[in-house]
């Protein structure tokens, strides 16, 4: 498996123009609300986290990896009925998270970004989790099954969708 | 200080970040009431999302239609014939349905009872969902410009769908039934048991506060009790599932939802609901309590005073039926004789009604109707019948008349038609 570990040096940092930077969250917002309506199977994507941790790993960079998460997450939070802040917590995590591993692993290849996807779905379920549970006081049920058969489905699409956001970075 | 700072400056960065988040849910969670500060961030959010939702689903729909109205008329004519033929079957039963209404407002009034309908609707196109499985909530096309306020009902053609939550400038946001902060009052169709409808974190629908002593059978159907105030009585929410053991002495009973769910288009905001008791003047004190005396279990009368009130024809006055039945009726209930006749005396029980009703439309009221209903039973529903479908009541109030012996039907008609092939013998 092509995880491999690389220095600071060797490490590509990537950059996105502003119109990504803003369109690509938005769409995949957009998308994560709409598309369930006409084939609901697709609510156990999440596409928002799909682009959290692409942005994330691309750029390398924690500070934009936490605010980009955080943003991404608030907006889809703003969609639901439950407080803002879900979302946005787990999703900071994981831009945090994503970008610190960037740093530190070569990204990019496919069997990397399967497994970091895999990873990062299941902090995201985790720390969501815990906080819907602990701090917003809902009730949640933890399903082992659904949540790997989850990670494992957005894994297969992170795939897809780093390799849709390898044609718009731009190299520093 | 200022090396500390820059070495650890992300991880203060993310605390700093995932702390002003912390207590923003916090801020929200002891609210109890949603206010402005969040309000803004949703607004923006749904600002900027759901005009595409609008256009997409605008574009899908305009394709659609030229698809289907211009081009895909495949079958079209055969449908054509077996919804025509739906419609003969449609007209048949609404003339029941009418006429059970009719009696239902006559009780209803009698009871002083207030009946709810709904009075105006508004349909509005599901444009988006919240993309979340923890959050089921859809968007609609309508909004507070349309008139749309919070708490409204939203319903499609097969049941109900959930409860407007948030109303911004030109959408909606409906909150699901199935979502695990929903509730609805729900009242079990033929076992007339009552609970509270919730929906549960993997967005199922399950009716709780039923006691674990009581049988619900599989496959009953669901309805609004109307007790949540958001709701009409009596629409349709789903069927009975499975039933399974719940907390305490309660029983969890799963539903399945009448509407679907995760595939809603089209919808009808209930933006007007009226309430209104019963109009007394639609009611004839004795009319009512002539429907009170063929609901009520009766006693068979005795074969000779039977034979006598027959023999004597017209002499039996249709007041005695209503004096005879009700009387028994309220005994066998143990209901105390003087409440029944305190609502109408027996003399001023329908002196016209059963006349009328054999001369108008002599078929409409046959004395034993397929299962020994009584004529007493048909006769407050015989003015309508005659006006709307002749022949139709006999076969089709029977199913729903409670059998009597047949010796409490002759005074019913009090002139006998003898041409009349459905006099009573």
């Amino acid at each position: 498996m092509a995880i491999t570990y690389t220095s600071g040096e060797q490490v590509e940092v990537y950059r996105f123009s502003i119109p990504a930077t803003v369109l690509i969250p938005l769409a995949a917002v957009f998308l994560q609300a709409f598309i369930p309506l006409r084939f609901p199977f697709f609510v156990i994507f999440d596409l928002p986290l799909l682009v959290t941790i692409g942005f994330a790993t691309a750029r390398r960079n924690p500070l934009a990896g936490l605010l980009t998460g955080g943003l991404i997450g608030i907006m889809q939070d703003a969609l639901t009925h439950q407080p803002i802040g879900l979302y946005g917590i787990s999703k900071t995590v994981v831009g945090f998270g994503a970008s610190s591993l960037g740093i530190k692993l070569d990204v990019e290849n496919a069997g990397a970004r399967f497994l970091i996807t895999i990873f990062f779905f299941a902090v995201h379920e985790v720390v969501y989790f815990l906080i819907a549970r602990g701090l917003v006081g809902l009730r949640m049920a933890w399903s082992w099954p659904h949540e790997l058969l989850s990670g494992i489905a957005n894994a297969v699409l992170g795939v897809l969708v780093f390799m849709l956001l390898d044609r718009v970075k731009q190299r520093t | 200080m200022e090396s500390v700072l820059g070495r650890y400056r992300n991880l203060i960065v993310l605390v700093g970040v995932l702390f002003a988040q912390v207590v923003g849910l916090a801020v929200q969670v002891k609210r109890t009431t949603p206010s402005e500060p969040t309000r803004l961030i949703r607004i923006w959010a749904i600002g900027a999302v759901t005009p595409l939702e609008r256009a997409l689903v605008w574009a899908q729909t305009s394709t659609g239609d030229v698809w289907h109205n211009y081009f895909y008329l495949r079958g079209v004519r055969a449908e054509n014939r077996a919804l025509k033929a739906q419609i003969e079957r449609m007209s048949l039963e609404r003339v029941r349905i009418s006429q059970d209404a009719d009696q239902a407002r006559r009780l209803q009034a009698l009871l002083g009872f207030k009946e709810q309908f709904i009075s105006q609707t508004m349909a509005a196109q599901v444009i988006g969902g919240s993309g979340s499985e923890l959050s089921r909530s859809v968007f609609i096309d309508k909004g507070s410009r349309d008139g749309l306020k919070p708490d409204m009902a939203v319903i499609t053609a097969d049941g109900i769908v959930g409860k407007v939550l948030h109303v911004y400038r030109s959408t909606s946001e409906v909150l699901l039934i199935n979502d695990q902060s929903s509730g609805v009052g729900a009242i079990l169709d033929q076992t007339r048991l009552q609970g509270i409808l919730n929906g549960t974190p993997a967005g199922e629908l399950v009716l709780g506060r039923v006691m674990s002593d009581e049988t619900v059978p599989p496959g009953e159907m669901v309805l609004t009790s109307g007790g949540d105030s958001i709701f009409p009585k009596g629409l349709p929410i789903g069927k009975v599932a499975k039933i399974t053991p719940g907390s305490d002495l309660f029983l969890n009973i799963h539903v399945r939802p009448a509407a679907d769910l995760s595939r809603l288009e089209e919808v009808l905001v209930v933006t007007k609901i009226d309430e209104r008791q019963a109009q007394p003047e639609q009611v004839g004190g004795a009319r009512a309590i002539d429907i009170l005396a063929a609901r009520l279990p009766s006693v068979p009368s005795k074969p000779e005073n039977t034979e006598k009130s027959a023999s004597s024809g017209s002499s039996a006055t249709p007041g005695s039926v209503a004096a005879k039945t009700p009387t028994t009726g309220v005994a066998a209930n143990g209901t105390p004789a003087t409440g029944t006749s305190s609502t109408g005396t027996p003399k001023t029980a329908h002196p016209a009604m059963p006349g009328a009703d054999a001369q108008s439309n002599p078929k409409a009221t046959p004395p034993h109707a397929g299962n020994g209903a009584p004529a007493a039973r048909n006769a407050p529903n015989a003015k309508s019948t005659a006006g709307d479908s002749p022949g139709l009541t006999s076969s089709s109030r029977a199913g729903a008349s409670t059998p009597s012996p047949k010796p409490v039907n002759p005074p019913v008609d009090p002139k006998p038609q003898p041409d009349s092939p459905d006099t009573p013998h």
